[in-house]
């Protein structure tokens, strides 16, 4: 069954996959991630604000981005964002928008959708003594959530931030349709190129098996440590 | 912008000559609809026998529950499919590999089975879930009654389970639905697929992406009424979501 594998292929394009394509890949996630986060909790605010208006538009915002396959969704950014740019900019004509920018504006934007429903969830969990305590201490608003609710949702909600950038990690691999070079585009240029379809594909996918597999072992560790603390 | 909208594009004969562009997109439509039901009923299936298997008290069916679960979801959805599709019949004896090649529709099966399985490790967390969440007296009593673990299960146990779980097994089949859209990598020439196609052949591309994307939000808001009309339907009066 492996007796016409040739293992060499992974060896040669070692550099190419890793340089190139991990490398663009995790900073994507990890980028993502970051932009994800803090969009994500702005919206989570707007929602709890208690302002109707920018709840709604909120909830609106994360509604369609949740009902969307991610594939139509980085599509509709890889062609709308030179739109953007250009009436952001008022040039003449739609810009042009590197690999990188094109795909990390349409993470960000897509998880802000999930990292809000997260950190909701997070803000909700803490109790209403809590705010209540920093209303009575004559903190304003902004320094409750600041000082007070923010770090707490985020602590209690860290698992399921990571775990939901492990899907992260994953769903990056999605850019393949707008041929990008991440680490699954890397794999299947060269795979393409060689005529090792079997090879390139079955070495990726022990590789994403590998890294998702040690970092949710990683948050599972961390869940019982803080579950501990409580 | 210099965007050149036209709506009336859907009216248009599709270059691939079977009919409009709106024929396209629907039958992109239906053909996501199809591979999302199929998906659905490999992942429920499999998915419920997982869980299931996951809380039983032997060490090695819940072993098998947690490396199933481990395996289908630490990998891309897109990864699986192309192992599936591309590195399967390679590695399979020649005759079956070629028989998998020829074989008519191979995208659809291959996206049916592949997200099936990528989405039953998504649902045996939630099978497992739903079991977990029930109060430890259920199966206390139903062992107390005489009831052998199969029993315990297929009267008590999973009866209630599946009710609880509800909301989330009605996110993860509009998951499966939009997942069945990376099935266009493999050339599966489902709604996405279509959206793009009458993208490069008419240029319109907002007009093509905004059809889609109404399109996915009709089948959601289908779905989740469908699903709540269903939940209210098999509440057990008195209990958790009942009556």
């Amino acid at each position: 069954m492996f007796a016409n594998f040739d293992f060499d292929v992974i060896g040669r394009s070692l550099g190419y996959l890793f340089f190139d394509g991990m490398t663009f890949t995790l900073t994507l996630t990890g980028l993502s991630a970051l932009g994800g986060l803090i969009f994500g909790t702005l919206i989570a605010l707007m929602r709890l604000s208690g302002l109707k208006l920018l709840g709604h538009v909120a909830g609106l915002y994360v509604d369609l981005m949740r009902s969307l396959p991610l594939v139509l969704v980085i599509f509709w950014f890889y062609f709308l964002v030179p739109y953007i740019g250009q009436w952001l900019t008022g040039s003449s004509r739609p810009i042009h928008v590197g690999a990188f920018a094109s795909s990390l504006i349409t993470f960000i934007m897509f998880e802000a959708a999930y990292f809000s429903e997260i950190m909701r969830a997070g803000i909700q969990s803490i109790s209403r003594g809590q705010p209540a305590a920093a209303q009575a201490l004559g903190l304003t608003y902004s320094q409750a959530m600041r000082y007070v609710v923010l770090p707490q949702a985020f602590r209690n909600m860290l698992p399921v931030l990571l775990t939901q950038t492990i899907v992260l990690f994953q769903d990056t691999s999605l850019v393949y349709v707008v041929s990008i070079t991440d680490f699954l585009g890397a794999a299947s240029k060269v795979a393409q190129r060689d005529g090792r379809l079997v090879e390139m594909y079955l070495f990726a996918a022990v590789v994403y098996f590998a890294i998702s597999c040690i970092a949710s072992f990683g948050v599972r560790r961390l869940q019982s440590r803080i579950a501990f603390v409580h | 912008m210099n965007y050149h909208w036209n709506w009336r594009i859907f009216f248009d004969p599709a270059p691939s000559g079977t009919g409009t562009y709106l024929d396209m997109l629907l039958s992109g439509l239906l053909l996501t609809i199809e591979t999302a039901i199929c998906a659905w009923i490999i992942a429920l299936a499999l998915g419920s026998v997982v869980g299931v298997l996951r809380t039983l008290p032997s060490k090695t069916a819940s072993w098998v529950g947690f490396a199933h679960v481990e395996f289908f979801r630490n990998m891309p959805l897109l990864v699986q499919l192309f192992v599936w599709f591309f590195v399967l019949p390679e590695i399979l004896p020649r005759a079956w590999g070629l028989w998998l090649k020829q074989m008519p529709h191979a995208p659809f099966y291959t996206a049916a089975i592949g997200i099936g399985l990528f989405m039953s490790a998504r649902v045996a967390e939630q099978t497992r879930a739903g079991i977990n969440s029930l109060p430890r007296g259920q199966k206390l009593a139903a062992t107390a009654l005489g009831l052998t673990t199969a029993q315990t299960y297929r009267y008590v146990l999973l009866p209630m389970a599946f009710r609880i779980m509800m909301p989330p097994l009605t996110s993860e089949f509009l998951a499966t639905i939009k997942n069945t859209s990376v099935a266009l990598t493999i050339g599966l020439i489902e709604l996405t697929a279509e959206a793009r196609a009458m993208q490069e052949f008419s240029f319109q591309v907002f007009e093509a992406f905004t059809a889609a994307t109404v399109l996915y939000l009709l089948v959601n808001i289908v779905v989740v009424t469908a699903m709540r009309f269903l939940e209210r339907a098999i509440a057990v009066p008195g209990y958790i979501t009942g009556k």
